[in-house]
């Protein structure tokens, strides 16, 4: 049973001169319970602002448009009122920098039981009890639950983070960034923390990031966003060894190898500006394989293998080829 | 590397069309109601007090009327306890008052603006001792000082205005300290530090620039106290007494038994004018502030009033 | 020969070393940079109660004996993790902070030695390209006059229009091209590749002959990332100049670099050629550093080598090898020995690591 069904999230922002922004453009997802999904893409792509919407954090100049169904019903039809009961008790989100956004003149306790105790979860001594738990399950002594954050180091607020987002047992873990500022060590801890309590937990977790290797290590699927839409969806094998979009592939391939030898590539370009029309294919522009259709036709997200979707009008070319069978071969 | 440079030629396509050189402080005008008002305000009677000689309808040194003669056609707004005009009294009062609070304020810019920059850019040694500074100044209470000076020195108009502006520099001077100690912490001065680049060529090519909009801004606001400290200091009898100033306006007013007279127009009209010029001064000021300030500029925005949209051209369970 | 020897005695390598070559080879010139032992220390505030207390003074060891040498056209590259050293060796050896003691030599000449008045001049041929792109130009400063800027605090060229083609000519070794669109634009008008570019446009102006880029492209998207990292590979290859580069980021070090000296606690744990530290690597932190980077082939399912915990804090350096607490291999003996760097093997013989083990 589909755990989180996204149909067709769009978001504009009202910009000071009185034209809109386009942030978020059509994403639609599925999320089984304990699957484990990525939604990549570089700065400015929606991603971040497509997790917010999720979990109704838009902030009073954003309009939003489309529907999350959570077990079969969608949350956000009466607005507010629909989405708050389910905030932290069914979805619950890190956000980007989460270490640095701990109140400083909280003890890290007193800042897991609140959520806690606002929810009905637990209160008072079963709610402290219930803290302490959780700092150990993240890997933090129990007894630390009376220190300041300031006390913590980087990698310890971060899993009090963790802690926090799960203080009420939700269902769905939203995680924006949850690594980026943190030493190379220290990432691998946390994400395979992570991973170990998405596993023990049964807990679904979406990884927001725009680093490609972490995504490949921690999902089994993932979504590649750019200006806006998805433009590839895919198990994490096909998107690395059978991307169906240039800009996936080209992204893999700007990402250098600790081993490989291969030229690291950049993307020449910059991604479109989303408060004006979009004629055609976003990424024509920079893209190295991009042909006369392209820069009069959206794509749209086409099914190009098993759970595996690209929009792409490349993927038609192959098609039409295939179609004919062994008719253009060499021989 | 040819990919490189190709990388950059395209990326021309998404640079926003080149900014039209604007003036910060216009484009803050322009921005806000408040601001145009409070500018208005402050630019009415600087325009009154400079053409003052021109446009004053009578001379303040000749009777032209009866004493204490009320509000009237002839005279717009009576005239006080010697028969002069109020309302030319009011314009040369404006202009003195007005010269007075520019120029106190302007010693007190200099000094203020001083003292922060060296205290906030040195630091250490040269920051403890100017603070200690500053905070001797701050403890002093304003107005019995002024007295005591005003006393011991004579009541000239120069004298006021160095008095004035000696006690208005600390609430400055601690302002631009406490943000040219942030500036001084920003990669781009830390940079020009590696460059080589010496103390005052940072000060003034790096520093004075982005501390800039803040001195106007606390320059405008100290203008208004200015105005009411040399009103206050008029009243209390220690003013110039050549000098024509709303606050001696207010002083004779009461002194010449314009109360007991009933004539208020003596007395409220220059108190008028002395509240409309520090508002003014105020709006401006909090005007400039706020702009300066980027996180004030996003404190309407919070979650939770998202508006819902319906789907464009479909229907509520479409895909 | 004997005649020979006093006039080379400067430079030549010392006797017995190197007796197998052709004893009339040209001796090395000096590198472009040659850091020796070099200690920086902070002291941590004591407070008035401390003053009072009168406890000792503390004193972060933040660089810890380090020593390296980097020669013109050369990359070498500082990789750690933080709290490793490697932002303060580098403003220590921009002279940003002093030196507790140790020497950086910069063409043969000891710039610890100097007063500030007498590093000025010198601070033309050394320049720093920083992280923040952001942050790094002042905002109010157009492109073109911040990349000018270098030049007029130096004094150099008192023509306007020279100067104008010199900054020009940066541009477009930098990628800023054509130079016309950006020169006049703001910061904030441009991307973050674009800044950046801007940036190293102004440090090439006074023509430097070494380049300290400190986490140069870990603000930027990934697709901007090779453009950057390319184009300053580039400067050093066809320029004379030499690139520290710092970064946390061991894969971009791996592709890069020269050559990779990788950091713990203030002191270097292994050096060598970049191939041959990442692929050959002989000291645990290395090895486990190397395991935990994240690998883009999903398929690529190698064990990551998790260390537990965190680096510990600069104050309290462990005793013996500051890594044994951590160390998955660790013995006894490691807690009272303090490893120093030696070659591990003789067919990588300018690949060193400090562990007793190897």
């Amino acid at each position: 049973m589909t755990l989180l069904e996204v149909r067709d999230i769009n978001v504009w922002f009202d910009l000071p001169e009185g034209n809109q922004l386009h942030a978020v453009q059509g994403v639609s997802f599925d999320l089984d319970p304990g699957e484990r999904m990525g939604l990549v893409g570089e700065s400015g792509c929606g991603k971040t602002t497509t997790i917010l919407a999720v979990m109704g954090l838009l902030p009073a100049n954003a309009q939003l448009a489309g529907e999350v169904r959570l077990d079969g019903e969608n949350i956000l039809e009466g607005g507010e009122d629909t989405v708050r009961p389910h905030r932290w008790k069914d979805i619950s989100m890190i956000f980007q920098g989460a270490m640095n956004a701990l109140n400083p003149v909280k003890t890290v306790g007193t800042q897991i039981v609140e959520p806690m105790e606002l929810h009905g979860v637990a209160e008072g001594n079963a709610a402290k009890l219930a803290a302490g738990e959780l700092l150990e399950l993240v890997g933090i002594p129990a007894r630390a639950a009376a220190r300041y954050p300031h006390e913590f180091s980087g990698g310890m607020r971060q899993r009090a983070a963790i802690a926090m987002a799960l203080a009420c047992q939700p269902k769905i873990l939203l995680a924006d960034e949850p690594t980026t500022a943190l030493d190379v060590m220290v990432q691998a801890q946390i994400l395979e923390l992570l991973v170990g309590l998405a596993q023990d937990l049964g807990l679904a977790l979406i990884l927001v990031t725009h680093d490609l290797p972490v995504v490949a290590q921690v999902c089994e699927r993932a979504s590649v966003m750019y200006a806006g839409k998805i433009i590839e969806i895919g198990p994490m094998d096909e998107l690395f060894h059978n991307p169906r979009h240039p800009y996936t592939r080209l992204l893999f391939a700007a990402t250098p190898d600790l081993y490989g030898d291969e030229e690291v590539l950049s993307i020449p370009g910059t991604p479109p500006r989303l408060d004006r029309d979009i004629v055609g294919c976003p990424f024509q522009p920079r893209c190295d394989s991009a042909f006369d259709r392209c820069s009069v036709e959206l794509p749209e997200l086409k099914s190009v293998g098993v759970g595996h979707e690209a929009a792409c009008h490349l993927n038609d070319l192959v098609e039409a080829t295939a179609g004919r069978g062994g008719e253009g071969g060499l021989g | 590397m040819s990919q490189a440079i190709q990388a950059v030629d395209s990326e021309n396509l998404s640079l926003p069309p080149p900014r039209k050189k604007g003036n910060w402080f216009w484009d803050i005008i322009k921005g806000s109601t408040q601001a145009k008002v409070g500018l208005g305000v402050i630019l009415f009677f600087t325009i009154l007090g400079i053409f003052a000689p021109w446009i004053e309808p009578y001379s303040v040194h000749q009777q032209s009327g009866a004493v204490f003669c009320a509000p009237s056609a002839k005279h717009w707004l009576g005239c006080d306890d010697g028969g002069i005009d109020m309302v030319s009294l009011l314009i040369q009062g404006g202009r003195i008052s007005l010269i007075v609070g520019f120029c106190a304020t302007f010693v007190a810019m200099v000094i203020g603006g001083g003292v922060g920059i060296v205290s906030g850019y040195f630091g250490g040694g040269t920051d403890t001792f100017l603070m200690r500074i500053t905070d001797y100044f701050l403890v002093i209470p304003d107005v019995p000082l002024m007295i005591v000076l005003a006393t011991l020195f004579g009541a000239k108009l120069s004298i006021i205005i160095l008095v004035i502006g000696v006690l208005l520099w600390t609430g400055t001077a601690r302002i631009i300290r406490a943000e040219v100690k942030s500036l001084r912490e920003r990669v781009y001065v830390r940079r020009a530090t590696a460059l080589g680049s010496s103390n005052s060529r940072i000060i003034f090519r790096h520093i004075l620039p982005q501390v800039g909009p803040l001195l106007i801004a606390n320059t405008v606001l100290t203008i208004a106290i200015a105005i009411f400290d040399e009103t206050a200091l008029s009243f209390l009898g220690l003013g110039d007494p050549t000098a024509i100033t709303w606050g001696k306006i207010i002083e004779f007013g009461f002194l010449r038994t314009a109360v007991s007279a009933g004539a208020w127009w003596a007395i409220v009209p220059a108190g008028i004018c002395v509240a409309l010029v520090i508002m003014g001064c105020y709006w401006l000021g909090q005007a400039i502030e706020d702009a300066l300030n980027p996180r004030l500029k996003v404190a309407h925005l919070s979650p939770r009033t998202f508006q819902m949209r319906p789907l464009v051209g479909r229907g509520s369970d479409a895909l | 020969m004997s005649q020979d020897l006093p006039a080379q005695a400067a430079t030549a390598p010392p006797e017995g070393e190197g007796a197998g070559d052709a004893p009339d080879e040209p001796a090395k010139p000096s590198p472009l940079l040659e850091v020796r032992d070099l200690h920086t220390t902070y002291p941590i505030r004591r407070g008035m109660i401390g003053a009072i207390r009168r406890r000792p003074h503390q004193w972060v060891s933040a660089v810890d004996g380090v020593s390296f040498s980097l020669d013109r056209g050369e990359m070498v590259a500082l990789v750690g993790e933080s709290g490793c050293g490697k932002t303060s060796t580098a403003q220590t050896m921009l002279r940003m902070v002093d030196s507790k003691s140790g020497s950086i030599l910069v063409n043969g000449q000891d710039i610890t030695k100097l007063e500030h008045k007498e590093m000025r001049p010198l601070r033309k041929s050394i320049q720093m390209i920083y992280q923040d792109p952001y942050e790094s130009l002042d905002p109010r400063f157009r492109v073109g006059q911040a990349i000018e800027e270098p030049m007029l605090i130096h004094h150099v060229e008192g023509n306007d229009e020279k100067r104008h083609e010199i900054v020009v000519g940066a541009m477009v070794r930098a990628g800023l091209t054509p130079p016309e669109l950006y020169i006049d634009r703001y910061p904030h008008e441009l991307s973050g590749g674009q800044r950046q570019r801007a940036a190293i446009a102004a440090s090439l102006v006074l023509d430097p002959e070494l380049l300290v880029a400190d986490e140069p492209v870990s603000m930027l998207d990934v697709s901007v990332r090779a453009g950057i990292l390319t184009l300053l590979d580039g400067l050093r290859r066809t320029g004379k100049m030499g690139i520290v580069m710092i970064t946390h980021d061991l894969s971009t070090a791996a592709h890069f670099a020269d050559r990779i000296a990788v950091m713990y606690l203030g002191r270097i744990v292994e050096q060598g050629p970049a191939k041959q530290v990442v692929r050959n690597p002989q000291h645990p932190y290395t090895k486990a550093l190397l395991s935990v980077v994240p690998k883009r082939d999903p398929r690529d399912r190698s064990v990551p080598q998790i260390l537990q915990g965190e680096t510990p804090n600069p104050v309290n350096i462990p005793p013996g090898c500051r890594f044994h607490p951590r160390c998955p291999v660790a013995e006894a003996r490691c807690q009272t020995i303090d490893p120093q760097l030696h070659v591990v093997t003789s067919d990588e013989p300018e690949h060193e690591a400090a562990c007793i083990l190897v």
